[in-house]
């Protein structure tokens, strides 16, 4: 038995791949699980994936699915490429036809490969924390979301959070930022030059080359400039790497604030004790004490259908950010039925609609046990991040420890951005923005 | 100037670590003429293999015995199933699959052993030497310094080993020629065998050095990126090479990195940083212009 | 009996000289182009177009590319991704900043872009052989890739360096379905495979195959072997750099200077080893093999797994198929180190005693 297949699925994945005609009950949620596993990020994805299909999974065991329409998926394989990642959208995208859950890449690349794509092919494309940021603006691109929070809102609250901790005032001090020299790296560094001018603080950036597995230059020069903060936004060995290098030429760690694809298990476990005190950004807490996650273990696990060999990696932080995303689709699915009927799955239009009218309380939050696993969300046609909030959090050698509330990004400053951004797009793509105060 | 010294012994020292991966390419070029793609898997092979065996309860010094016996094992199956069935096949089918094998190596290893990034201790810091620190404010690495040292001594055994053992003796009359040696009762296939079990040995000092270095895990494949350039500069056959090769590269990518971007910046406007995936290629092909095979590479004459 | 050629005498310089002298030959050709353009889009489905047919005739450019330069000129390049980063940058760059530019003409310009730069890194191979030049090629792999990244101005000051291509628009018309997609890389790549297979049997194509086998001797006998070989880097871009063209036109349709990776460069010299070094046909092969084989581990791995009821976790799969994809590699070059295209040729030869061997 495949530990997370449905017979059904993967007896069908052969004929189904090859000539997909995507046939199912009425009453079944398909999700295109365009994931990976392997390659240099493979035990990144294993983590998150992990989470999102045992918390698709919890939906089915605990409660029979969402009022009895069953959560499906199928996997595919990227290895983190995008052209991999086409493919197997295109080879989904043909079973998702009927019913669509949001599709989630975590690759920023392959979202980008995507988004014109999807919005054709009509599927919610979901890029939480990651992907084209500038699709906040829900008027230029419906079927893209990025959401709970973007690279920018993320850097504005991170320094949000040093400014707080200097008692208010970041004039004169000198940051850092530190990134993985592509476009994942780069999207931040415009809001992050928005601040500097804003709260006058001066800012360095230094870009590492990919993959990042040697910085000496790098921290030399970043030894040579005494900056008061790094703002670190790596990705991969890159993360160690720096970590280890900082401990090379003293620069203390706690000093140091990532970015949420930074601040994982796996990002700090491997640089051993060189990354005690390093603190990272994220939106979602570590750790078993969160109610859903001990649930899904006792539920998902106890009966024998967990997703991950590894049970160790049950309550990292990229397991439970697996968890989020799936929570965050399956409330979608909660909203989508009640405007479209309960027990009747969503196809792809509806889908949009759920995602783009999300309302998650923390009331509702805490019903799902989901506290401190998501901020509060709510999304509208002119707002598809839903949220800007992060958390910080610090690593004390053998955990993840939160050290900060909710934070939250420097809207005014930040969402001008992206609306100016999507103008333009809309502009080079010949797209004519709908009218979101007509949208509802 | 203080700055200075502390970039190129930065450099320098960081180059060492390349020249720890470039060796074991040098070995199997020199021996059996076949560029070697999958030495980078193969270090990512020998450390997992580590820290798998230490997973499992073996100490250090067992686990690195066990890694040991896994690479030679691994050597001698290379050249039994893939190497000994493409005898007399042109280089680029050899070199081919060698990154057949590459693929083999990365499905397999963390199949085996797990594929989360973990730490590999080897009980030395990586930490700025203080004594210099507070003398000269310079940032000098512990660890660099060991691998340093481990890389000298790793050198000074490849070279006498291949000078003054009959093993050695047998392996350089191999990589002269192979019909030669053949004809004058070398038996080749043991040869190759031992070659990829060298090969093997020094993709375990490397895979330990850069697994306590940047942790255990798969883009330790990607260290074989850093070695090419070290390569070329210094001659595919050439083991001495390999270390002034790797003590050039690593110290001009260094230097560069911090000098050039700036001169860069006051051309063109914008952030140029980040020069070093590229800069030891196109510094090894311009000297490559010069010489073009390489510092201590053999010169080849072509014959009609 | 069916393949044999007895019988038909050339009676004219120009049948001799035509490109598939084989009657035979000539009606499979003109086959397989009748159902390549009109049965395709009959019986594929969409996921064929845009997942399986599109990219694998743009892949099969790109080999075709490549193998003009190591198959024929001899000279082993590992820097092919970036020539196709440098094509698809310029046809859209062209598409941007020259008002009213046809897109095929943009096409056109984006190869010789390619070429251009593919000169100016064909330049060492005057000097350097072997695997010294495969690692030099290196360089323009990560070098391109870098300034692609570094120059804001060609991708339009995105602030990601992302760019997102322009609509696609052929004589005032759109092409928006994956069949008239297919159609377009179909008509551009048997015109380019045409072009190349005349090539290759041309004064040029004996002149790369000269240097190829010995550059030494060939110089001896009176080729220049600098034009030679540049030449062998400029066609080899051009075909890289259209390709790449195609790549962000009528696949991704949004593209970053990462995603034109080393990874890739190998995967297009898989294709042509395991295609045929040297054969037109081969880099076709080849592409499907290299393409298709993920796709068909992916989708069968897990069938089998849950036949035979193997106990296999969704990372297990995902690993198993990176072994199995290696271990194919070593496998093919062990029985057939001259590629697929090799196998055709022996079975043609076979064909022609068939069913009456001696």
């Amino acid at each position: 038995m495949i530990k997370g297949f449905k017979p059904a699925l993967a007896a069908a994945a052969v004929s189904l791949a090859l000539f997909s005609q995507g046939g199912f009950a009425a009453e079944e949620q398909f999700f295109p699980l365009i994931d990976y596993r392997v390659g240099p990020y493979g035990s990144n994805g294993q983590a998150f994936y992990g989470g999102f299909i045992d918390y698709l999974n919890y939906v089915n065991l605990k409660e029979k699915g969402v009022n009895g329409v069953m959560m499906t998926w199928e996997e595919c394989e990227t290895e983190y490429n995008n052209a991999k990642g086409v493919e197997c959208y295109e080879r989904l995208k043909g079973k998702a036809a009927k019913s669509a859950g949001p599709i989630h890449t975590m690759s920023t690349g392959i979202s980008y490969a995507l988004i014109d794509k999807s919005a054709q092919d009509k599927l919610p494309l979901a890029m939480m924390g990651y992907g084209r940021t500038d699709a906040v603006d829900g008027s230029v691109f419906p079927y893209a979301f990025p959401l709970v929070t973007t690279y920018q809102m993320q850097a504005s609250a991170i320094v949000k959070f040093i400014k707080d901790k200097n008692g208010g005032n970041l004039a004169g001090k000198k940051i850092v930022y530190l990134y993985h020299d592509s476009a994942y790296g780069k999207e931040a560094i415009i809001a992050m030059e928005a601040e500097a001018s804003l709260n006058k603080f001066q800012l360095v950036q230094i870009p590492v080359a990919h993959p990042g597995n040697e910085q000496g230059a790098q921290w030399l020069k970043i030894r040579q400039e005494k900056p008061d903060y790094v703002v670190f936004w790596g990705w991969g060995v890159m993360n160690q790497t720096a970590l280890k290098a900082a401990q090379k030429v003293g620069y203390p760690r706690d000093k140091m604030i990532g970015s949420w694809w930074t601040g994982s298990e796996e990002d700090v476990v491997p640089a051993g004790d060189a990354a005690k005190g390093y603190m990272a950004a994220t939106w979602n807490v570590a750790g078993k004490q969160v109610p859903v996650i001990a649930d899904i273990e006792k539920v998902v696990y106890g009966a024998g259908k967990g997703n991950l060999q590894d049970t160790a990696k049950i309550g990292t932080v990229l397991y439970n950010r697996g968890v989020s995303a799936a929570v965050l689709s399956v409330e979608a699915i909660r909203k989508g039925q009640e405007k479209y009927g309960k027990g009747k799955a969503l196809n792809g239009e509806q889908m949009r609609w759920a995602l783009e009218n999300l309302n998650i309380t923390e009331a509702r939050l805490k019903q799902v046990g989901a506290t401190n696993l998501l901020p509060e969300i709510k999304t509208s046609c002119d707002n598809h991040e839903g949220s800007g909030k992060v958390k910080v959090q610090q690593w004390d050698g053998a955990k993840w420890v939160p050290v900060s509330d909710w934070i939250e990004g420097n809207k005014a400053l930040i969402h001008p951005l992206f609306q100016a951004s999507a103008k333009q797009y809309a502009k080079e793509k010949g797209i004519t923005p709908r009218d979101c105060s007509k949208e509802k | 100037m203080n700055f200075f010294f502390e970039v190129l012994i930065g450099g320098l020292l960081s180059g060492v670590m390349y020249a720890l991966v470039a060796l074991g390419f040098v070995m199997i070029y020199k021996a059996s003429g076949v560029f070697n793609f999958a030495q980078g898997a193969m270090v990512y092979l020998a450390a997992l293999s580590v820290v798998g065996c230490m997973e499992k309860g073996a100490p250090l010094w067992l686990a690195i015995i066990l890694a040991f016996v896994i690479m030679t094992l691994f050597g001698i199956a290379t050249e039994k199933f893939v190497l000994r069935k493409l005898v007399n096949q042109p280089p680029i089918a050899l070199f081919m699959a060698t990154i057949g094998l590459a693929f083999f190596i990365e499905g397999v290893a963390p199949m085996i052993f797990g594929s989360e990034p973990r730490a590999l201790d080897l009980g030395i810091v990586d930490e700025p030497i203080e004594s210099i620190m507070e003398n000269w404010n310079m940032v000098i690495s512990k660890f660099d310094l060991v691998a340093a040292g481990v890389a000298a001594v790793l050198v000074a055994t490849l070279a006498l080993f291949f000078q003054y053992t009959r093993v050695g003796r047998a392996l350089r009359a191999v990589a002269d020629d192979h019909q030669a040696a053949l004809s004058i009762g070398i038996p080749l296939q043991h040869i190759w065998a031992i070659v990829w079990g060298v090969a093997g040995f020094v993709a375990l000092v490397a895979g330990m050095m850069w697994g306590a270095r940047n942790g255990v895990q798969f883009a330790l494949t990607f260290t074989a990126l850093k070695a090419l350039p070290v390569l070329i500069l210094g001659g595919f056959t050439s083991v001495p090479g390999a270390i002034v090769g790797g003590l050039i590269i690593g110290a001009s990518e260094k230097l560069a990195e911090i000098y050039i971007p700036p001169v860069m910046q006051d051309l063109f406007g914008g952030n140029f940083g980040g020069i070093e995936g590229w800069f030891p290629y196109v510094l090894a092909l311009l000297f490559l212009l010069v010489r073009p095979e390489g510092l201590f590479g053999e010169k080849h004459i072509d014959r009609v | 009996m069916l393949y044999r050629e007895a019988g038909q005498f050339k009676t004219t310089y120009a049948a001799d000289q035509q490109l598939f002298p084989i009657r035979q030959d000539r009606i499979g050709v003109l086959v397989l182009l009748a159902v390549a353009f009109f049965g395709v889009p009959l019986l594929a489905s969409e996921y064929w177009f845009s997942a399986i047919l599109i990219p694998f005739l743009i892949f099969a450019l790109a080999a075709l590319g490549l193998n003009i330069l190591t198959g024929y000129a001899g000279q082993l390049s590992l820097g092919s991704a970036a020539f196709m980063a440098v094509g698809a940058y310029a046809a859209y760059n062209f598409q941007l900043r020259v008002e009213g530019i046809p897109l095929l003409v943009s096409f056109i310009c984006a190869g010789l872009t390619a070429a251009g730069v593919g000169i100016l890194f064909g330049l060492p191979s005057l000097r350097i052989k072997g695997f010294y030049l495969a690692v030099a090629t290196l360089a323009a792999q990560f070098f391109i890739v870098w300034c692609l990244t570094k120059f804001p101005w060609l991708s339009n000051n995105s602030s990601s360096g992302v760019i997102s291509t322009q609509k696609l628009i052929i004589f005032g018309h759109e092409l928006n379905t994956p069949v008239e997609k297919y159609l377009l890389v179909l008509s551009i790549v048997v015109f380019m495979a045409l072009a190349a297979k005349n090539m290759v049997r041309s004064t040029t194509g004996r002149a790369w195959m000269a240097v190829r086998d010995m550059d030494v001797a060939a110089s001896v006998i009176g080729i220049r072997l600098m034009p030679t070989k540049l030449l062998a880097f400029a066609i080899s871009s051009f075909y890289c750099g259209v390709a790449g063209a195609l790549y962000a036109f009528c696949y991704l349709g949004s593209v970053e200077p990462d995603g034109f990776s080393l990874e890739m460069s190998f995967k297009i010299l898989f294709m042509i080893i395991i295609g045929g070094v040297g054969s037109i046909m081969g880099s076709f092969l080849g592409a499907a093999f290299i393409l298709l084989l993920p796709i068909f581990l992916d989708v069968a791995l897990p069938f089998f797994a849950e036949l035979f009821g193997l106990p296999f976790s969704s990372a297990t799969v995902s690993h198993i198929q990176i072994t199995v994809f290696g271990a194919l590699i070593m496998f093919f070059l062990i029985v057939e180190p001259h590629g697929l295209a090799r196998l055709w040729q022996i079975a043609k030869e076979k064909l022609r005693l068939w069913p009456f061997p001696h």
